[in-house]
């Protein structure tokens, strides 16, 4: 146990005002604006090509913005480079330095900027410490697993107490027991640390189980920017929708329930797969088409009028491909959208849900 | 059965042998058995007409140690191999993170700066010539029309031939070691010196600290060609200076070559072949040792 005082790193809000980035004429970050809480744990989600990577380069600065504001901690940052953002970065291939040692690598920040050598070995002891490389010290990059060089790379982030941390996928090298394990220790990390966190990821498990606020962007624009539970509850638009749960919500086109379509033409319908129950009064008559196994529920496929339908059940239940089935739902779990593009509109649920019946 | 073993076992040794035999044929006939020879002739003394080579023992050996152009070329050569192996290097390097760079006609400077690779040695030489040239050369034309200075033989006077030797081989070297460099540059992930930028390092220490460390096998692999090049590469002498004057511009590998082939004295040359050839495998041992714990192969 180190006896000095523990590390502690106060975060900086940042804010976004309408950046952008252009790639050979197309917006690759089209005028994005987003707002990120001191000491939260903000996470860029989207599909790849959305534009979230991009947008993370230039907030640390590696890309420059054709256009736009980047405030860090009420700074305006635009046009300043990396090394005055007062930043730290985690990258997904991790950037270590291949002929430096563990240590070598955890410092060379401090090494750069001239720090005490007495301040440089107490810091190193104590991140090496808080993440259980004091052992691995002398080694080289190479002579360690993923998850240790990771945590080097977490370590070189740390070090430095910068109220702000940016990561770029970091986890997808990993496989899948590490990558839970490291989402916890991240996690917890950035709680007790106390930076500003923001975290790029395309896994919407990785999002939905480590921010504070998730933003998912779609084509360089925010989709929706909300708590992960809110996210999950309350989806902006059928993208998010489709985003976001795993299996995600089922959308279907009006079109698929004519008293539906007569009465709001060219909306969209939503249902998570959890919210359907098997009813045999159900309003909905349904075929199966397929049925998948996951050990404690079954995905059971099937169509509606020539939608496609996931139904997510307990496990034990026997369901053959081809029968017909009644599903049910309740009223609230239905979510109504205008159109493809959204926007959400909970005020149609109570009208259009007794409407759909087949 | 086992005599069907043994039959299968022989037919494929003879197509192994094969296989081998026309490199090893060009091997044996232009590498090993020249350089064999050379050890043995370097003991003997030079057959002339009708007169047989006879055994000197180490004779020969003896006559190099008092041999003054011997230790004249050899001086030489090294103050040509100081002179050549660190600035065409750090040239090369220079060049390399330029053209690295993302900038505008990047090809057609990658291009300029090979080109003098691609040219023969002869033909170089023979362009250095003209700028070279005493009162009317290149050189000579600029020196005076920017600074007044009178005319100046180059090539001619014993305090200056050698370093113009160099200057034409570092502007030969520098591109082709360029090459090694800009592919030993492409090869470091971009995100290391991202991540150092981060960090606050500047292009310096990126260089100084990351960069530069992570070519040290092409560093290794560039300064063993170059030594061996500065032993090696003399066909610009003949154009140049011929050795001249006094001596003043030959190299060992040029000396050999008028000792065994303009004077004929092909026991002596032999002799000096020996020496060129420890001495190389000598500094390229020594080389291996002196750079093995600096360099980080991945």
């Amino acid at each position: 146990m180190s006896t000095s005082a523990p590390l502690h790193i106060s975060g900086k809000a940042i804010e976004l005002r309408g950046i952008s980035r252009v790639w050979d004429g197309k917006p690759a970050v089209d005028e994005l604006s987003i707002s990120v809480p001191a000491g939260s744990f903000t996470v860029l989600l989207g599909p790849s090509g959305c534009g979230k990577s991009t947008t993370l380069r230039m907030i640390a600065g590696l890309e420059e913005a054709d256009g736009g504001r980047i405030e860090i901690g009420g700074r305006d940052v635009t046009r300043l480079p990396s090394a005055e953002r007062d930043l730290a970065m985690v990258f997904q291939s991790y950037a270590l330095f291949p002929h430096l040692t563990v240590a070598e690598n955890i410092i060379f920040g401090l090494k750069v900027r001239r720090t005490p050598q007495a301040e440089r070995q107490d810091r190193l002891e104590k991140v090496a410490e808080l993440l259980g490389l004091s052992a691995l010290l002398h080694r080289k990059p190479a002579q360690l697993s993923g998850g240790q060089q990771q945590r080097v790379a977490l370590g070189r982030a740390i070090i430095a107490e910068r109220p702000v941390c940016l990561m770029d996928e970091p986890l997808s090298n990993l496989d899948a027991k590490l990558r839970h394990e490291m989402r916890l220790e991240i996690r917890a990390l950035q709680r007790q640390l106390g930076f500003t966190m923001i975290y790029v990821t395309h896994d919407q498990v990785e999002a939905i189980t480590m921010a504070d606020q998730v933003v998912l962007l779609n084509g360089g624009k925010v989709e929706q920017a909300a708590p992960p539970r809110e996210l999950y509850t309350r989806p902006a638009t059928p993208f998010v929708a489709r985003f976001i749960g795993g299996p995600p919500m089922n959308v279907i086109a009006g079109a698929a329930l004519p008293a539906v379509e007569a009465a709001s033409p060219g909306c969209l319908l939503g249902l998570r797969p959890e919210a359907l129950v098997p009813d045999a009064d159900g309003p909905l008559a349904t075929t199966v088409t397929g049925v998948e196994y996951l050990g404690a529920d079954l995905l059971i496929d099937c169509t509606l009028n020539g939608a496609p339908l996931v139904v997510r059940v307990h496990g034990q239940r026997e369901i053959e491909v081809g029968q017909p089935l009644r599903l049910a739902f309740a009223i609230d779990d239905l979510h109504v959208f205008e159109g493809e593009t959204g926007p959400r509109r909970d005020d149609l649920k109570e009208t259009l849900g007794p409407l759909m019946r087949s | 059965m086992t005599s069907h073993r043994s039959v299968r076992f022989r037919r494929d040794w003879i197509h192994g042998w094969l296989l081998l035999l026309p490199a090893m044929v060009f091997l044996f006939a232009f590498t090993h058995i020249p350089a064999i020879t050379t050890i043995i002739n370097s003991f003997y003394s030079t057959p002339r007409g009708r007169r047989e080579a006879k055994f000197l023992g180490l004779t020969n050996y003896e006559r190099l140690l008092d041999d003054a152009v011997f230790w004249k070329v050899l001086g030489n050569n090294l103050w040509f191999a100081l002179g050549t192996i660190p600035v065409s290097v750090a040239l090369a390097i220079v060049m390399a993170l330029w053209v690295n760079d993302k900038m505008a006609g990047r090809g057609f400077l990658r291009m300029a700066f090979f080109t003098p690779t691609v040219l023969p040695l002869i033909a170089v030489a023979n362009i250095w010539l003209f700028f070279y040239t005493p009162g009317f050369g290149l050189i000579d034309q600029l020196t005076s029309a920017l600074f007044g200075w009178s005319s100046v033989n180059w090539l001619g006077d014993p305090a200056t031939a050698l370093n113009a030797v160099i200057v034409v081989t570092v502007w030969k070297e520098a591109g082709f070691f360029m090459i090694f460099y800009l592919a030993a540059l492409q090869a470091i992930p971009v995100t290391l010196t991202e991540a150092a930028r981060i960090e606050g390092a500047s292009r310096w220490t990126i260089f100084w600290r990351i960069t530069f460390p992570l070519m040290m096998p092409t560093t290794l692999f560039v300064s063993i060609n170059a030594v061996i090049n500065s032993f090696r590469l003399v066909d610009h002498i003949f154009i140049l200076t011929d050795g001249g004057p006094d001596n003043a511009s030959s190299l060992l590998l040029f000396y050999i070559y008028e000792t065994a082939f303009r004077f004929w004295e092909t026991g002596y040359g032999a002799t000096l072949t020996v020496v060129l050839l420890l001495l190389l495998s000598l500094m390229a041992i020594g080389q291996f040792f002196l750079f093995d714990r600096r360099v980080h192969y991945k």
